[in-house]
């Protein structure tokens, strides 16, 4: 594995107020970012560190009644020192976010997935629509109050 | 001369392509913006095989979403299960014995070969040699039979469990595999000596979908797509996982990053994944076939039924079926190599015996939207050259 102490204190140095959190878990790092430093932190990310690869973007639910409901990952890899990050950012429920798209052209699609399953708006993405599903489809499936056995179409 | 176009006003119009197409393997529909027969731009529309994989994980145990993973590239499960297992382990903090580490590093590179394989037959049968598909069947027919031997079914093993594999090889697996190993090389020559140096084969591969070097990272390709573009990257020698450190293999890689170089880049990975499995029939140590640690396996039928029936054991086996384990609270990101590109799993975990939330990154949904991009320029005929070499399966593009 490559050692990661050194870059991590670094980042967490140059990124300063704008990193919430962060921790370890089985040889991860992650940071948590606050929403107003973006896409500036990650442009920095990308630009200063190297992270030139996004590997993944995902949402999470976290529950209804929880602050913040929901949180953006990016996972992030410098291609040539090997290193990997995690980048998380909290969202409220109906909280847009900056788009990736203009820092990692490869994050269009991921934000549309994301959009598509959780109703996350991404904010100055090119084409934001729906990835999988149809375009009247009713509620985003991959949040946690959907109802799983469906809605009742007849009210 | 002046040009019909020149005369008259210059104007696009719109085609769809698919989603039921014979070239689209499967059911990818592609919207093309035309200019007599010149693709303007494509827009590949995906999501007619959603299938919810994500939604359904999050209500099974971790066990129970095992047969889920490999209906995803359902050309190579064993690569699925194997990255889901290793993530699951990576949440659990388990270690996996060394016999079982190299049983799921053949099964994987076997199905490595069965995916280059099916890719080499229907690519070189979409752009018209229609011979070289019943050639790499026949092959991949021993692929299936050695996987049914190991697996008890051809597709959709299940094979790979958390913590190890189902049960160890059957007797007479070891020698039928060395006798394909044997043969192998002779039949990648024979695909060659179709291909490699056929003008027609040249004339319409080279030079077409170039996708260089930037742009396939930028835009996330991965796996033979990355390397056709001249980057020395693979996941295997980048993280190694499951004592791929201890196998000697080179990554090939392409100069140019069109169709022709990522035709060469497979061919010669399946030379690789020879290489791997021979090391590990070599090595491959005696010894457990799972971790006994953490309760993760299910207790032998005998111990629970037969005659040797013992109550620890039924309840052991009624805990696993009804509740699930346990893992710790956390998050992990595990990616494996797959055939078609860099297979991921995030999982994050509330401690409880389902997955809160089960990401999938999936190697041919971020290969196909490099698609646009390949195919601006090119004629319609040569789209189909295009779908081709990313090899997607659109069971992996949909989720």
């Amino acid at each position: 594995m490559v050692a990661m102490g050194d870059w991590l204190e670094k980042v967490k140095e140059r990124l300063g107020g704008s990193v919430l959190e962060d921790f370890e878990f089985r040889g991860e790092y992650t940071l948590l970012l606050d929403k107003s430093s973006l896409p500036g932190a990650l442009e920095v990310l990308k630009g200063e560190f190297g992270f030139d690869c996004l590997v993944d973007l995902c949402g999470v639910d976290m529950g209804v009644d929880q602050e913040p409901r929901f949180y953006v990952v990016y996972h992030l890899r410098n291609m040539t020192t090997r290193a990997q990050l995690r980048v998380k950012v909290g969202l409220k429920d109906g909280e847009g976010i900056p788009t990736a798209c203009g820092v990692w052209p490869g994050a269009n699609w991921m934000e549309r997935e994301a959009y598509d399953m959780f109703g996350i708006e991404f904010e100055g993405h090119p084409d934001l629509t729906r990835l999988y599903l149809a375009d009247d489809f009713p509620g985003y499936p991959l949040r946690k109050d959907y109802p799983t056995e469906g809605y009742d179409f007849e009210e | 001369m002046k040009t019909v176009a020149e005369h008259t006003e210059r104007r696009t119009y719109t085609l769809n392509m698919g989603p039921q197409h014979p070239s689209t393997h499967g059911v990818l529909r592609v919207i093309l913006e035309l200019e007599g027969e010149t693709i303007v731009d494509a827009r590949p529309v995906v999501g007619y095989l959603h299938r919810g994989t994500e939604k359904l994980a999050e209500s099974k145990t971790y066990q129970q979403v095992s047969p889920l993973i490999d209906r995803l590239d359902y050309l190579a499960c064993p690569a699925y299960n194997f990255a889901y297992c290793l993530a699951v382990e990576k949440l659990l903090g388990v270690e996996v014995p060394p016999r079982a580490k190299y049983i799921r590093v053949i099964l994987a590179e076997l199905a490595r070969i069965a995916s280059h394989l099916i890719w080499l037959g229907s690519h070189a049968m979409d752009i018209g040699a229609v011979t070289v598909f019943l050639y790499t069947f026949r092959e991949r027919e021993i692929t299936y039979e050695l996987l049914e031997m190991a697996a008890g079914v051809r597709m959709h093993q299940s094979y790979f469990v958390v913590g190890g594999v189902r049960w160890d090889l059957p007797e007479g697996f070891i020698p039928k595999l060395r006798e394909f190993l044997d043969i192998l090389p002779s039949k990648i020559q024979e695909y060659e000596n179709l291909l490699t140096k056929n003008k027609i084969w040249r004339m319409r591969t080279e030079g077409l979908g170039v996708l260089s070097r930037e742009d396939a990272i930028a835009l996330g390709a991965t796996g033979p797509m990355l390397r056709g573009s001249g980057v020395e990257w693979d996941i295997r020698k980048a993280y190694p996982y499951s004592g791929y450190g201890e196998f000697e293999f080179d990554i090939p890689t392409g100069r140019n990053g069109d169709v022709y170089d990522r035709y060469l880049v497979r061919m010669e990975e399946m030379r690789q994944s020879r290489r791997i499995i021979l090391q590990a029939l070599e090595k491959l140590p005696d010894g457990p076939i799972h971790a006994m640690e953490g309760k993760l396996y299910f207790p032998d039928p005998d111990w629970v039924r037969g005659e040797h029936r013992d109550i620890a054991a039924l309840i052991h086996q009624f805990k696993l079926v009804v509740e699930g384990f346990h893992p710790p609270k956390g998050e992990v990101y595990q990616s494996i190599e797959a055939p078609k590109g860099e297979l991921g799993f995030y999982i994050v975990c509330d401690g409880s015996p389902k997955p809160y939330r089960l990401r999938i990154r999936l190697p041919s949904l971020m290969n196909l939207q490099t698609l646009p991009l390949l195919s601006r320029g090119h004629k319609v005929a040569d789209l189909v050259a295009i779908i081709g070499t990313l090899d997607i399966v659109l069971g992996d593009v949909d989720k």
